[in-house]
């Protein structure tokens, strides 16, 4: 079973559909005794940076998340989910995150060159920079979909591919049992329904 | 490199696809479902699912279609149509859109798209313009193209931005149902005055008309049509295949 962690905003609809899809048992929840007794945690993809790491905060969630992610249960962070996982943001202020991995969020318009659109919006092609488990079945190249206006940075030892959008910005991360993908799997046809299947294949 | 978008729009009405045609490979032309199925599967970047009816049982089979094609098709889903409130948002973001375009709801609520994003996000509110030329100038027209507003469109469209709108929908009505391609002149103003990606709509015909689009304005991200796609004038796949031979940027399928 797979926890999908519930910060109260947005649309879970479309991760609960990709995950019933490849045939995952979810849950969406907000309780840290159901995270406790799941297999896997996704951190999805909506809201706002400071809104969902109060939420994690004061929910108890967040303790529960880095409780089970210490002992080695698969971890996926999807795009704002991502960024929850490392250790700062810098969106709208300066906001602390779950420190799984090491690195910063900062906003999309400091780290690419002028006259590039914000939102990065669309489907960009993946470049692998490393082996991972989250790419069995798909290609370099692979276009996957993209909303975002921030990204990680200073977190190179983990990232296990790119998309170029004036400058390499980081699409995957990989820390031992810890996963984020910038982009959304959920929306990103075939592929990312391949690469949900290889994080919910990730062995204990 | 981030590709060029092909996006078919969908009307539905009462449930069913306004319009449509005899696609030999699918069984039932009329349903929503179906039909967004079928264009994700021949490499549909995207689907514009638009809510033409007015009626409260309308909007309720509307939902169920959302929901349906959401448990099915697994790319973005935008919503437009009768979208005048924050509820309007709620109501279709639960049943599976990831985006909502507003239209006439933002002449309205000057205030809608403001709230709106910062609720959900400005890559979730999408603004949706109707603009025709008016003595020489380009003026915003609201109900579905009957209402001139006198607003003028690159002045509409700026504040939208500054609300917080993340994309532009840019539908000419000079060039809309007349087949012989987009209009280029409103296109390349609207990229040159906003910073956020810009869809192109109204007058496509043929393939050749995407390709002089991507070819004449390389800032415009995305291309939509309706009854070229419906009518089978156009394949999502040849015109995907076209773009990539051009040199143009394209996802293909594999």
């Amino acid at each position: 079973m797979i926890a999908v962690i519930d910060y109260g905003v947005g649309n879970l609809f479309s991760l609960s559909c990709s995950l019933s899809k490849i045939g995952a048992e979810a849950v969406v929840t907000r309780d840290e005794r159901v995270i406790g007794s799941c297999d896997r945690i996704i951190l999805p993809g909506v809201g706002a940076f400071a809104d969902a790491a109060a939420k994690l905060r004061d929910t108890g969630m967040g303790e529960a998340v880095l409780a089970e992610a210490k002992k080695g249960k698969p971890v996926l962070g999807i795009c704002l989910g991502m960024q929850l996982l490392f250790d700062r943001s810098l969106e709208y202020g300066e906001h602390r995150g779950l420190s799984l991995v090491a690195g910063d969020v900062v906003p999309l318009d400091t780290v690419i060159p002028a006259g590039y659109k914000i939102p990065h919006i669309g489907w960009n092609a993946l470049r692998f920079r490393r082996d991972s488990v989250l790419f069995g079945g798909i290609s370099d190249g692979d276009c996957v979909y993209f909303v975002h206006s921030f990204c990680a940075v200073n977190c190179e030892s983990a990232v296990t591919s790119t998309a170029e959008y004036g400058k390499d910005v980081t699409a995957t991360v990989e820390k031992d049992n810890i996963f984020g993908t910038q982009f959304h799997p959920e929306k990103s046809g075939k592929t990312g329904l391949t690469i949900l299947k290889n994080f919910c294949e990730v062995k204990l | 490199m981030i590709t060029k978008r092909i996006i078919p729009c969908l009307d539905v009405k009462n449930g069913t696809v306004v319009k449509g045609q005899n696609f030999k490979d699918l069984r039932d032309i009329s349903s929503p479902v179906e039909l967004a199925r079928y264009y994700t599967e021949n490499g549909a970047d995207e689907l514009v699912f638009y809510d033409i009816t007015a009626s409260a049982e309308g909007r309720r089979l509307f939902g169920e279609i959302l929901e349906e094609t959401a448990r099915q098709v697994f790319i973005p889903l935008t919503v437009g149509g009768g979208v005048n409130t924050l509820d309007d948002f709620d109501r279709v973001l639960k049943k599976g859109a990831d985006k909502v375009s507003v239209n006439s709801g933002a002449v309205r609520d000057r205030t809608l798209i403001g709230r709106a994003a910062k609720l959900y996000g400005d890559q979730c509110v999408v603004l949706s313009v109707d603009v025709k030329r008016v003595g020489g100038q380009f003026h915003v027209f609201v109900k579905g193209g009957r209402e001139d507003t006198g607003l003028d469109a690159l002045s509409w469209i700026r504040y939208c931005v500054g609300e917080g709108a993340g994309e532009i929908v840019v539908n000419s009505i000079d060039t809309d149902g007349v087949k012989k391609g987009f209009d280029l002149p409103l296109l390349k103003e609207v990229c040159a005055a906003v910073n956020v990606p810009v869809i192109a709509s109204g007058g496509a015909g043929c393939i050749d008309d995407f390709i002089t689009l991507f070819e004449e304005i390389p800032s415009i991200d995305a291309g939509l049509a309706a009854s070229v796609f419906h009518y089978g004038q156009v394949r999502i796949d040849d015109l995907k295949n076209e773009m990539a031979k051009k040199g143009i940027p394209v996802r293909l399928s594999k």
